[in-house]
């Protein structure tokens, strides 16, 4: 039975993965299209956001995660880089954590 | 130049290495315990090659869920790929098959951080993609044989993954339809959290695009 899911979720993420370059790629996209891609990072990115901030399982979750992105979109704000801001978000929530 | 390229990206990740073994291992325990074999734990990360899904599938399946369960959990998961490929859909060079291919390096690290520049860059995703692959699926071997490494949760990783993609949205926000967009995709995320299954409430937030259809 756990092959079954292995084999299924399997094959079924490689066509999604797939989906864009496969039949999309190498083609021109017309102005309408483009313009809906264009947008579409911006988007994802904030959908991401959301999920991985106050989701859990069928329920809005507020925790630890809350305080570490709003250490770390302060970090942002004063132009740190990358690392700098997921350094400050992991470890505001695991101080927090701690106590 | 695509080999500069391709470092950059493997050096932009790689301070986030640490990540992808964690959460391998923590995966290659879960799975064991869910009554994978060892070889099935590594193949579902060599082919699925995506966190949220696979972890999904195994808990279900480690709490006698099913595995019609664990495979809707985990492809519903996994469907915010098509908008995310799409949305890289014209950078990925060469034939159809190698297209096919490549585009398995598609995860929400090496996407987001190809975008850090406002343009998708192909050799940032791949060399990003590469390195968490081989640290994914060598992470679930480890876990697999030595079990959980260390606990992602008590050092921050989960609070560390979300600041990274607010940090990579920031630079996009510099156009009002870009705003309303984020916007839009947040609000109806946090709308449909506590009443779809898991994965749903992403996949929605894609429609938020459509606004790039108003002038």
């Amino acid at each position: 039975m756990t092959w079954l899911v292995i084999a299924v979720v399997g094959a079924v993420t490689i066509l999604f993965k797939a989906s864009g370059p496969v039949l999309l790629g190498g083609r021109e996209l017309t102005p309408r299209v483009s313009s809906v891609v264009e947008v579409l990072a911006p988007a994802m990115l904030a959908a991401l956001v959301v999920t991985q901030t106050v989701g859990g399982d069928r329920e809005l979750v507020f925790d630890e995660r809350l305080a570490g992105i709003a250490a770390g979109a302060l970090a942002i704000r004063l132009r740190a880089p990358l690392l700098l801001v997921m350094v400050v978000a992991a470890a505001t929530a695991a101080l927090i954590r701690l106590f | 130049m695509q080999g500069s390229r391709f470092r950059d990206g493997v050096r932009a990740a790689s301070p986030l290495a640490i990540a992808p073994v964690l959460f391998g291992a923590s995966f290659g325990l879960l799975a064991v315990d869910a009554g994978m074999s060892w070889a099935g734990a590594i193949l579902m990360s060599a082919t699925t090659f995506a966190g949220s899904a696979q972890f999904a599938a195994a808990s279900i399946l480690d709490s006698g869920g099913g595995a019609a369960a664990a495979i809707v959990a985990a492809v519903l998961l996994n469907a915010r790929y098509v908008p995310l490929s799409l949305s890289v859909a014209s950078i990925f060079p060469g034939s159809r098959k190698r297209r096919l291919v490549e585009a398995q390096l598609i995860v929400d690290e090496s996407w987001a951080l190809a975008g850090r520049t406002g343009r998708f860059e192909y050799a940032v995703l791949i060399g990003v993609g590469v390195l968490f692959y081989v640290l994914w699926v060598g992470g679930t071997a480890l876990g697999t044989v030595v079990g959980d490494l260390l606990d992602p949760e008590a050092i921050g990783l989960d609070a560390a993954f979300p600041a990274l993609f607010l940090a990579l949205l920031a630079p996009y926000l510099r156009t009002r339809r870009a705003v309303a967009t984020a916007v839009a995709a947040g609000a109806i995320t946090l709308v449909l959290l506590p009443f779809t299954p898991a994965g749903v409430p992403i996949v929605a937030a894609s429609l938020a695009s459509l606004i790039g259809l108003r002038r």
